[in-house]
């Protein structure tokens, strides 16, 4: 899949995704092992985005689980197309029974889910199963097989097993704390905020315009909030935000009202807003 | 922390796609095979850097000047240089660090000495003004400037005590130097003996483990919610099926809405451990109907009011308690006899039949009367007494600790640490 670590990062890199060492690292032996990948880490460092990138580098289909809380068996793995097969029956009335019964349970009335669907078929596939630990723990019951042995059995047909096996990334906020069965199948990779230099790369390479000086301030700005122990500090992302409404705003440098007045953009509580301005002597608000 | 041989297969595997050369991409691929969570991060990498060190022996120039390191150093820390202050990491210890002298057994390496003579934070006038003259940073990023200095030279503190435990560990041996001088990760830390710094980490892993019991607790509830068979409403359902049961009729549970009540030991002798669970009381909050907290010294208060849901404050909460609780009488020992009698006295109302009463404390009454009788009226009018203990079990009962005369009174329970706490209140808390 990948030639060397450097190959990663270089590959990432050309579709938009700066990796630092860490990140580049994991992916490459994910690759190499064939063994799943958990991703965590707080909201909005990339955890998402790095799978993405990964299919697009491999030039592979994304196939995506979205988890929350409920999801079950039929959302995550197949289902039966009821209507359909209740039309088969109706449409062979004068069939002997024997006949109609094993047609029924046949690949044709089967609807794949995502992780059936990352199993199957011969293309290349990333599988993304995203927010894990928004899914019960039922699910994660229902992800070993998967994520293990790369098979999924479905009863009425027997067990299928992946002729090639998918790139799995495994995202999750550790809001719940996963199971230990979990995690031991997976590579474990904790991506957390940038350091300031591979910040200062992201900022200027998602926001072009954006002069030199001016991207390094908002970095040193962003750099500091999180030091502060506020209820969220920001993310990535919102720092890509805020170089952007600065941008809009016309601002050339990083003065005091604009800091003030942007910095909604940043801090998503209150509480945090009014400890940041203090913090920085930003004035009243 | 639990490696199998899975983990290990996957470790060799990893070394072999990677190769040695690279110190850090090893450090990765290690740790990408090895952990399974973020927690063990922090004593990973001191130990990776134990068994994988940067190099051997002390550096080959002869020991640097104070003044002339300083200087060096000030340089280093103007352009935030990691790397360079690593290198100055390394003189600095072998120029400054060395203690003992002669005698083996006796020498070694001391980061906290080899600091002390350096004196790196007295250097933050020195950097700001050389980054403030070499770049022309406009007037409002200057106010970043002093905490990010402060963050520079504690990452070369960082490295000084990682390079002294280098030295260290090629004098006594890895194993040994690996077993002592890496610190527990922060789940494990002793309440009792948590230092500030440490205290601020504990803080971050109580955010998840709240959690964590909320999720746990809502998982129980929704599965106790169903109840037994209703035989009654069954057969009668029957009917219309000719007496067949076809469909069983569960019988509905009455929501019991749990009730707690806590007793916290907020004396300074045990800090920690209170500040820690106040933490862990506030995240509950919101998952318990009715959670009352009382803190006591020798006098006890009720100070539910003060723990607001959503105040992320840590800080301030128990400094809040300490202003604004009546806590102490006329004098600042804890006295459990006293706080329990006035707790029965005043708030006795507030222990029901389905209150689940925690009491968090060492038990050291400071010699004074423990009081049984109170404790004992507690237990009697509540659902189940459960007594948190910071201390070791061993240490129970010596001195001025009345421990066993309360464990025979209530359930006590060893909670020293943050593991053992998740553990205890999941096993223990009702549903």
């Amino acid at each position: 899949m990948f030639t060397s670590v450097d190959d990663v990062s270089a590959r990432l890199a050309e579709t938009g995704y700066l990796a630092s060492p860490a990140v580049a690292t994991t992916v490459f032996l994910a690759g190499r092992l064939g063994k799943p990948l958990l991703v965590e880490g707080p909201a909005g460092v990339g955890k998402t985005e790095l799978a993405k990138a990964v299919a697009r580098i491999v030039g592979a289909r994304l196939v995506r689980l979205q988890c929350y809380e409920g999801v079950d068996e039929s959302r995550a793995l197949y289902e039966w197309n009821h209507a359909k097969q209740l039309l088969r029956i109706s449409a062979g009335r004068d069939e002997a029974w024997d006949e109609t019964r094993t047609d029924i349970f046949g690949e044709e009335f089967l609807l794949t889910r995502p992780l059936l669907t990352a199993i199957r078929g011969e293309e290349a596939k990333v599988l993304l199963i995203d927010e894990t630990d928004k899914a019960d723990v039922e699910m994660e019951g229902l992800l070993l097989e998967v994520l293990s042995d790369f098979q999924v059995t479905i009863p009425e047909l027997g067990t299928i097993t992946a002729t090639r096996r998918p790139f799995v990334v495994l995202t999750s906020n550790a809001t719940r704390e996963l199971s230990e069965a979990l995690r031991r199948r997976c590579l474990f990779l904790h991506i957390g905020f940038p350091d300031e230099e591979l910040e200062r790369r992201i900022v200027r390479l998602k926001v072009p315009e954006i002069d030199a000086a001016l991207a390094a301030s908002v970095v040193r700005v962003v750099g500091a909030l999180r030091a502060m122990d506020l209820r969220k500090a920001p993310s990535v992302a919102e720092t890509v935000d805020w170089a952007r409404t600065l941008l809009a705003l016309g601002a050339g440098t990083l003065g005091e009202t604009v800091v003030r007045d942007s910095l909604g953009v940043l801090l998503k509580h209150q509480e945090d807003v009014l400890k940041a301005a203090a913090k920085l002597d930003l004035g009243a608000l | 922390m639990r490696i199998g041989t899975g983990e290990t297969v996957d470790a060799a595997r990893a070394v072999e796609a990677l190769g040695l050369a690279d110190r850090e991409l090893l450090r990765e691929g290690l740790a990408a095979t090895l952990l399974h969570g973020s927690g063990g991060r922090a004593v990973f990498d001191p130990v990776f850097d134990l068994y994988f060190p940067r190099g051997v022996g002390g550096p080959e120039n002869p020991p640097a000047d104070r003044e002339d390191l300083r200087d060096r150093l000030a340089d280093a820390l103007t352009a935030g240089d990691t790397s360079l202050l690593g290198q100055l990491a390394i003189e600095a210890v072998d120029g400054f660090g060395r203690y003992g002298g002669g005698s083996p057994g006796s020498d070694g390496w001391s980061a906290h000495q080899a600091l002390d003579r350096i004196r790196p934070q007295t250097l933050l006038a020195r950097v700001r003004a050389g980054i403030l003259a070499g770049s022309g940073i406009s007037g409002f990023a200057d106010r970043l400037l002093d905490d990010e200095i402060r963050r520079r030279i504690e990452e070369f503190r960082r490295q000084v005590g990682a390079e002294a435990r280098r030295r260290v560990a090629e004098r006594r041996g890895r194993d040994e130097i690996a077993r002592r001088a890496i610190a527990p990760s922060a789940d494990r830390v002793d309440f009792l003996y948590a230092g500030r710094d440490r205290l601020a980490e504990l803080r971050g892993t109580v955010q998840p483990l709240a959690r964590k019991l909320a999720t746990r607790l809502a998982a129980r509830r929704r599965r106790a919610a169903r109840g037994a068979i209703d035989l009654r409403r069954t057969v009668r359902g029957s009917l219309s099926t000719g007496g067949v049961p076809v469909k069983p009729v569960l019988r509905r549970r009455r929501p019991v809405r749990p009730e707690l009540v806590l007793l916290c030991d907020v004396s300074g002798s045990v800090s920690g451990f209170s500040d820690f669970t106040m933490l862990l009381v506030q995240a509950l909050h919101d998952q318990f109907s009715k959670v009352r907290v009382f803190a006591f010294v020798n006098r006890i208060d009720e100070v539910t009011g003060l723990l607001r849901h959503g105040t992320a404050d840590p800080e301030g909460l128990g400094a809040r308690i300490r202003e604004q609780a009546r806590l102490t009488g006329w004098h600042g020992s804890s006295d459990y006899g006293v706080a329990l009698g006035e707790f029965t006295e005043r708030y006795g109302d507030a222990v029901g039949p389905r209150t689940t009463v925690f009491v968090l404390g060492d038990a050291r009454t400071n010699m004074s009367d423990p009081n049984l009788p109170a404790l004992r009226e507690i237990a009697g009018r509540a659902r189940r007494v459960y007594w948190l203990n910071p201390e070791p079990r061993a240490q129970w009962g010596t001195g001025d600790s009345a421990a066993p005369a309360y464990a025979g009174q209530a359930e006590m329970h060893e909670c020293r640490n943050a593991r053992q706490l998740a553990v205890l209140i999941s096993r223990l808390l009702p549903v």
